[in-house]
C-alpha cells in the first residue's frame, strides 16, 4: 500500500470505510508530515492535540455515513474556528479567538472532517504572493524562495506539500486559483452566493467566495458538494438545489461548446502560456468539443475596476479593527489616537495601501469618478460573459499569465504584482465559477495552470470538463521534498 | 406648502429675522428583535447583555434584515401619506466612534425606503402642512457612558443595531412652536399605527434640528447649522431659540455663519460646535455589499396599507362630522391615541356632548392632578360612561355626579353602587319635592313678599334652600319648575 | 491625475491608520502609480451602463421578528483589549 499522505481525499474515505485505515493513522500521518515541514511556514496555529483527540473519538464510534469520516482537514486561516485563534494573517488578530464557526468549516465538522490546524494566508487574503502575512511568507514546496502565490498560500503550500489531504480557501480576485496554478493543485471558486460567507473574514463582500483546493477534480467534486449551502446567516446565499458533484462528476466533453476569448491573448505572453492554452484547446476538440472564438471587449479593464471595488469594500470591512472590541490595541491619548496607532501598528503595508485606495475612491468628490465608475464597468464585464454564455456552455483560459516568482522579486512593484491575477479577476467581478487544474511545467519545472469557466451555478459542468482535461493531461507534480 | 405664515420673528435693530427650521427625527422602530439581528431591543437591560455577534461587528459577521422592520417603516410611510419606494438600497455610512462597532452604520442613502409625504398640525392659528422630505431605515449606535469611569468612556452596545426611522421634513417650520406641534403630531401618528412608541425619556425619539435664519421676504435660505441629537420638545425649543438669536446676533455683527454640526448644552442653555465630529465629516457612503437591493410588492404594501387604522386627522374630521364636536374639542380628543379610545369606549353607550365635557373637564383635571397617562386612569371609561348615564337619566344631579366622581377615583367601582350605598339618589317624586317646597315658602314668609313685590332675584336663594334641605339630592329642574309654580 | 502628500495625509486620516512623513512619502508613490493604472478606466465609455452593486440576482431574503439571540455577554467582552466584565472600555472621549 502506497503512503497514506500520497492518497487522495477520495481515497482516504474509502479506506477509513473500509476500515483499512483509522483516523487516527491518517491524522497522525499529517502531522508528522507537517513536523518535518515547518521550513515551509505554512501554518499559523496548528491544534494538532486537538485533532488526534477527536480521531481517537473518530475511530472510538465511527460514523461512517458521513461524507469526510474522520479526516483531518488545514484551512486557511481566514475561516473563524471556534475556540481556536483566527488571525486573518494579521496583527491586529494576532490573539483573536471566535467563540463561534464559520458555516463552510462548519459544515465540513458535520461531515466528519477534522481540523488539524489554521494555514498562512496574506493578511486579509490581499496579496498574490504570500507575503504579506504578519506570521512571515510561505515557501512553496516547487522550489526553495518561490512563492506559492497567493491569498490562500499556505493552503497550497500545504496540500501540494502533502501536508493536508484537501484544504479550503477564499478568492476575492484570484485567490484559490492562482496558488492553486503556482503549486500544481486543483482549486476552484464557485459561483458568488454558493458557499455561504458567514464568519469568514471578509475582505471584498461582493467578491469573496470560499472554495476548495484539492489533489484532484473528483476530490473537489467531493469537498465542494460538503462546502455549498445555503446559509440564512448570510443575505448573500443563495437558495438553490445544490447536487451531489462528486456522483454526477463524468467526463463528457464531447459536444460541448467551448470558448476561447481573444482578449486573453495579452502582450508579452510567454510562450510557454501560449503553448499550455494551445494543449488544452486541441486536447477538447480531439474530444469532440466544439471550440468558439469569443470576445469579452472590457477584459482589460477588469484589472482597475477590481483595485477600485475591491479596496473601497476592504476600507469599509476593515473599519471594525479599531482596538475596541477585540484583537490587537496600541495605547494612545485619546480614542482617536489609539485607533491612528492601532490600526498604524496592527496592519500591514499592503492592508495600508488598499485601505488608502479605497478610502480614497470613496471619499466626497471622487465617489463617482472612481467607486461609480467601477460599478458601472463592472455591469460591462458581466455583460460580455452573459453575452458569450449565450453561444458557449464553458470558456478555456490559463490561469494565470506566468508560473511561480522567487519571494521578493515582486513585493516592492505593487502593480506588477496586481497584473497577476489579470485572468482570475474578471471572473470574481461576474461572480462566475472557475476551476484552475494544473496542465504542465514551465522550463524551470514550474507548475501552470489552465482555467475553465462556467456558467453561474453551472459548476458541475466545469467539474466534467476538467475531470476530462485532467485524465488526458496527466499532470504529475514534481515535488522533490527539498524543505525535509 | 404652508397656509399660514408663523408670526414668530426675531427683531435686531432695523432688522426682522425669520427662523427656518427642519428636523430630522429619529424614531426607535417598536420591534422585538433588532434590524440586522435577532437579539432584543428592550429597554433598559443590564449593560451588553443584547449584544450578538452581529450587533458587536466580529470578524465574518453578517447582517439579516428583520421583516418586520421594513413593514413597520412602510407602515409609518403610508401614515405620513408618503410615497412607498417599491425597491430601496441600504448603504454604508462610514466613520469611527467608540460606539460604532462596525465601524459604518448601515443605513439608506439615495434610495430610501419612504419619500416625499406631509404633516398637519393643528396650531391655534389654524392648521398648516409641513412636507416630509424622506423616511429612511438605519441602525443605532451604542452608547457610550464618560461619566462612570473617571479615566475612560465605557461603552455599552445594547442599543447597537435597534431598527430606526429616520424622519427627515422640509425647512417648513418656522418656529419653536410649530416644533412642539409637529413633534407631537409625529408621534401621535406613529403611536396609532404602533411603530413607535414615542418615548423621548428612553430616547425612542431623538431630533437632529437644523436652524437657519434668513431676513423676512428673502427667498433665500440662510446657512444652516444642525444640532444634534435633542431628546426632548423643551430642549429642543431652548435650542432652537438660542440658535437663531445666536445666528441673527453673528448676521448683525456682519459675520458669516458657518455650516457645522453643534451641540445643546442642557446646564447653560447654548448650543456649541462639535469639532470632534468635524474631521470625520465625509461618510463614504456606498451601498452595503452584504445586502442585496431591498425589493417590495404591491401586495406587500397593499397588505399594510388594508391594516393602517384610523388616524388622528381623519378621526378628528370624522368626530366634528358625526357628534358635531368643536375643532378644539376634536383636537385634544385625537391628538393622543389612548384619548381617543378612551372616548370611544365612553360613548358608545354614553351622550356625546356630556362625555366630551367630563374626560376633558373633570377627568383630565384628575389624571394632570394624579400626573397620570389616560391609560393608567383611575377611572375605567366603563365606569365613567355609567356615571354619564346616572346624569342623563335623572338618577343624580351634577352636582352629586362630582362627588361620586371623586369616590370613583379612589376605588373604581360601579357609580350605581355608590349612589345606593350613599344614598345619593336624586329625589325626583314631585309630590315629596313639593313638601319640602311647602316647607321653605312657609319658613321665609318675608322673603316670599320680597320676591313677589319684584326682587326676582331671590329665586335662586330659595333653589338653594330646597337643595340644602334635600341635602343636595332633590333634581334641580323639577325643583326650577315646582317653585316658579308656587311663587307665582 | 496625481495623489499628494497633502491628500496622502487626510486620507490616513479618515481611515484612521497614522503614517509617518517617511511613510506618507513612500505611499504617495505607490498610490500614484495604481492610480495612474486604474486611470485606463477613463478610456470607456459607461454613460450608457447601470452601475452593478451585486451579481446575486435575488431578492433580499427577509428575518422573522424573533429574539434568538440570548445574553452572551461573556463572549462578546471575552476578546475585548480592556479586562472589564460589563463594558468595552475606550480612552475617555471628549465631546
Amino acid at each position: 500500500m502506497s503512503n497514506i499522505i500520497d492518497l487522495t481525499l477520495v481515497d482516504l474515505v474509502e479506506k477509513i470505510k473500509k476500515k483499512v485505515l483509522s483516523s487516527k493513522e491518517i491524522t497522525k500521518a499529517y502531522i508528522e508530515r507537517a513536523d518535518k515541514s515547518k521550513k515551509l511556514n505554512t501554518y499559523i496555529t496548528e491544534d494538532f492535540k486537538n485533532a488526534l483527540k477527536k480521531a481517537d473519538n473518530f475511530d472510538n464510534s465511527p460514523d461512517f455515513d458521513k461524507k469526510l469520516p474522520g479526516i483531518p482537514i488545514a484551512v486557511k486561516d481566514l475561516f473563524c474556528t471556534k475556540n481556536l485563534k483566527t488571525t486573518a494573517g494579521s496583527k491586529i488578530l494576532e490573539n483573536f479567538i471566535p467563540t463561534y464557526e464559520s458555516t463552510v468549516t462548519d459544515n465540513i465538522w458535520n461531515e466528519g472532517g477534522i481540523l488539524l490546524g489554521k494555514l498562512n494566508c496574506d493578511e486579509f487574503a490581499m496579496g498574490s504572493s504570500n507575503e504579506t502575512s504578519f506570521f512571515g511568507n510561505v515557501q512553496s514546496p516547487v522550489g526553495e524562495k518561490l512563492v506559492p502565490g497567493g491569498s490562500s498560500g499556505g493552503s497550497a503550500s500545504a496540500l501540494a506539500a502533502k501536508l493536508t489531504p484537501a484544504t479550503i480557501g477564499t478568492d476575492t480576485g484570484g485567490s484559490i486559483r492562482q496558488p492553486a496554478s503556482f503549486t500544481g493543485i486543483v482549486g476552484l471558486k464557485p459561483t458568488y452566493g454558493s458557499c455561504s460567507r458567514y464568519g469568514i473574514v471578509a475582505f471584498a463582500s461582493s467578491l469573496d467566495q470560499a472554495g476548495p483546493m484539492t489533489q484532484d477534480v473528483k476530490d473537489c467534486a467531493l469537498l465542494f458538494s460538503i462546502i455549498s449551502s445555503y446559509d440564512n446567516k448570510d443575505s448573500t446565499s443563495i437558495d438553490y438545489k445544490r447536487e451531489d458533484y462528486l456522483k454526477k462528476l463524468n467526463k463528457s466533453i464531447k459536444g460541448k461548446k467551448i470558448g476561447i476569448p481573444k482578449e486573453y491573448r495579452v502582450d508579452g505572453m510567454s510562450k510557454e502560456i501560449e503553448d499550455l492554452w494551445q494543449k488544452g484547446i486541441n486536447i477538447a476538440k480531439e474530444a469532440g468539443a466544439e471550440i468558439v472564438d469569443v470576445s469579452l471587449p472590457n477584459t482589460n479593464y477588469a484589472l482597475p475596476t477590481y483595485y477600485i471595488v475591491a479596496p473601497a469594500e476592504a476600507s469599509s470591512n476593515l473599519a471594525r479593527y479599531d482596538g475596541v472590541k477585540y484583537g490587537f490595541r496600541s495605547k494612545g491619548k485619546n480614542l482617536i489616537d489609539m485607533y491612528e496607532k492601532t490600526r498604524s501598528e496592527g496592519f500591514g503595508n499592503e492592508v495600508k495601501r488598499r485601505i488608502m485606495i479605497g478610502t480614497y475612491v470613496l471619499s466626497s468628490g471622487y465617489y463617482d469618478a472612481y467607486y461609480l465608475k467601477a460599478q458601472k464597468v463592472r455591469r460591462l464585464i458581466k455583460n460580455d460573459f452573459d453575452d458569450v454564455y449565450k453561444k458557449v456552455d464553458a470558456i478555456l483560459t490559463p490561469s494565470t499569465p506566468s508560473s511561480a516568482f522567487k519571494i521578493g522579486e515582486k513585493t516592492n512593484d505593487p502593480v506588477s504584482m496586481y497584473l497577476n491575477d489579470i485572468f482570475t479577476v474578471p471572473i470574481n467581478l461576474a461572480g462566475l465559477p472557475a476551476i484552475s487544474i494544473p496542465a504542465g511545467h514551465d522550463q524551470k519545472g514550474y507548475p501552470l495552470g489552465l482555467q475553465i469557466i462556467g456558467k453561474a451555478f453551472d459548476e458541475q459542468n466545469i467539474l466534467n470538463i476538467a475531470y476530462f482535461l485532467e485524465e488526458e493531461i496527466n499532470f504529475k507534480n514534481k515535488i522533490n521534498d527539498w524543505w525535509i | 406648502m404652508s397656509k399660514k405664515q408663523s408670526d414668530y420673528t426675531i427683531k435686531r435693530n432695523q432688522n426682522e429675522y425669520e427662523v427656518v427650521i427642519g428636523l430630522e427625527v429619529h424614531a426607535q422602530i417598536l420591534s422585538d428583535s433588532k434590524l440586522f439581528s435577532s437579539s432584543p431591543t428592550k429597554f433598559g437591560a443590564e449593560p451588553n447583555t443584547q449584544v450578538s455577534l452581529v450587533d458587536a461587528a466580529f470578524p465574518g459577521m453578517l447582517p439579516v434584515i428583520n421583516e418586520f422592520c421594513i413593514k413597520q417603516a412602510v407602515k409609518t410611510g403610508v401614515g405620513l401619506k408618503a410615497k412607498i419606494n417599491k425597491r430601496s438600497i441600504f448603504d454604508r455610512k462610514n466613520y469611527f466612534y467608540a460606539d460604532l462597532p462596525q465601524g459604518y452604520q448601515i443605513s439608506q442613502y439615495k434610495d430610501p425606503i419612504v419619500g416625499e409625504g406631509s404633516v398637519i398640525l393643528d396650531l391655534t392659528s389654524g392648521e398648516k402642512t409641513i412636507g416630509i422630505e424622506r423616511l429612511h431605515l438605519e441602525q443605532d449606535a451604542g452608547k457610550s457612558i464618560h461619566d462612570i469611569d473617571p479615566k475612560n468612556t465605557l461603552v455599552d452596545l445594547n442599543r447597537s443595531g435597534v431598527a430606526l426611522m429616520e424622519i427627515v421634513s422640509k425647512p417648513d417650520l418656522r418656529s419653536p412652536d410649530e416644533v412642539n406641534a409637529y413633534i407631537k403630531k409625529l408621534r401621535s401618528i406613529m403611536r396609532y399605527l404602533g411603530t413607535c412608541d414615542g418615548n423621548m425619556q428612553e430616547g425612542s425619539l431623538r431630533a437632529d434640528v437644523n436652524v437657519s435664519v434668513r431676513k423676512k421676504g428673502e427667498k433665500k435660505f440662510g446657512t444652516r447649522c444642525e444640532i444634534k441629537n435633542v431628546n426632548s420638545i423643551k430642549f429642543m425649543q431652548m435650542a432652537i431659540e438660542y440658535e437663531a438669536n445666536r445666528q441673527v446676533d453673528a448676521i448683525e455683527e456682519g459675520e458669516s455663519i458657518d455650516q457645522e454640526t453643534r451641540l445643546f448644552d442642557i446646564k447653560k442653555n447654548e448650543t456649541r460646535s462639535m469639532r470632534s465630529k468635524e474631521d470625520a465629516h465625509d461618510y463614504r457612503y456606498f451601498p452595503d455589499p452584504d445586502l442585496l437591493p431591498l425589493e417590495i410588492s404591491d401586495d406587500f404594501i397593499n397588505d399594510i396599507k388594508k391594516n393602517i387604522p384610523e388616524l388622528p386627522d381623519e378621526k378628528k374630521k370624522r368626530f366634528i362630522e358625526k357628534f358635531n364636536l368643536s375643532a378644539y374639542e376634536a383636537n385634544i380628543l385625537v391628538s393622543d391615541i389612548e384619548t381617543s379610545k378612551y372616548f370611544e369606549e365612553v360613548i358608545k353607550n354614553s351622550d356625546v356632548k356630556l362625555s366630551t365635557n367630563w374626560i376633558t373637564g373633570e377627568l383630565f383635571a384628575l389624571l394632570n392632578d394624579k400626573n397620570l397617562e389616560i391609560s393608567k386612569s383611575p377611572i375605567s371609561a366603563k365606569n365613567l360612561s355609567k356615571l354619564i348615564n346616572l346624569i342623563k337619566d335623572g338618577t343624580i344631579s351634577g352636582k352629586i355626579a362630582k362627588s361620586v366622581f371623586e369616590i370613583m377615583s379612589i376605588e373604581d367601582k360601579n357609580p350605581a353602587d355608590i349612589v345606593k350605598e350613599k344614598g345619593l339618589k336624586q329625589q325626583s317624586d314631585p309630590k315629596e319635592l313639593e313638601k319640602l317646597i311647602d316647607k321653605v315658602i312657609n319658613d321665609n314668609p318675608d322673603k316670599v313678599k320680597e320676591y313677589k313685590s319684584g326682587k326676582e332675584k331671590l329665586f335662586g336663594f330659595f333653589v338653594g334652600l330646597a337643595m340644602k334641605v334635600s341635602g343636595g339630592k332633590a333634581n334641580p329642574q323639577l325643583i326650577n319648575d315646582i317653585l316658579k309654580n308656587k311663587l307665582k | 491625475m496625481t495623489i499628494d502628500l497633502k491628500t496622502v495625509k487626510k486620507i490616513s486620516k479618515l481611515a484612521r491608520i497614522s503614517v509617518d512623513d517617511e511613510k506618507a512619502k513612500k505611499l504617495e508613490s505607490d498610490l500614484n502609480s495604481i492610480f495612474e493604472f486604474i486611470e485606463k478606466l477613463n478610456r470607456l465609455d459607461t454613460s450608457k451602463s447601470e452601475p452593478l452593486t451585486s451579481v446575486v440576482d435575488a431578492k433580499l431574503q427577509l428575518r422573522k421578528d424573533e429574539i434568538k439571540s440570548q445574553n452572551i455577554r461573556d463572549q462578546i467582552l471575552k476578546n475585548s483589549p480592556d479586562e472589564n466584565k460589563d463594558f468595552f472600555v475606550v480612552p475617555k472621549v471628549v465631546e
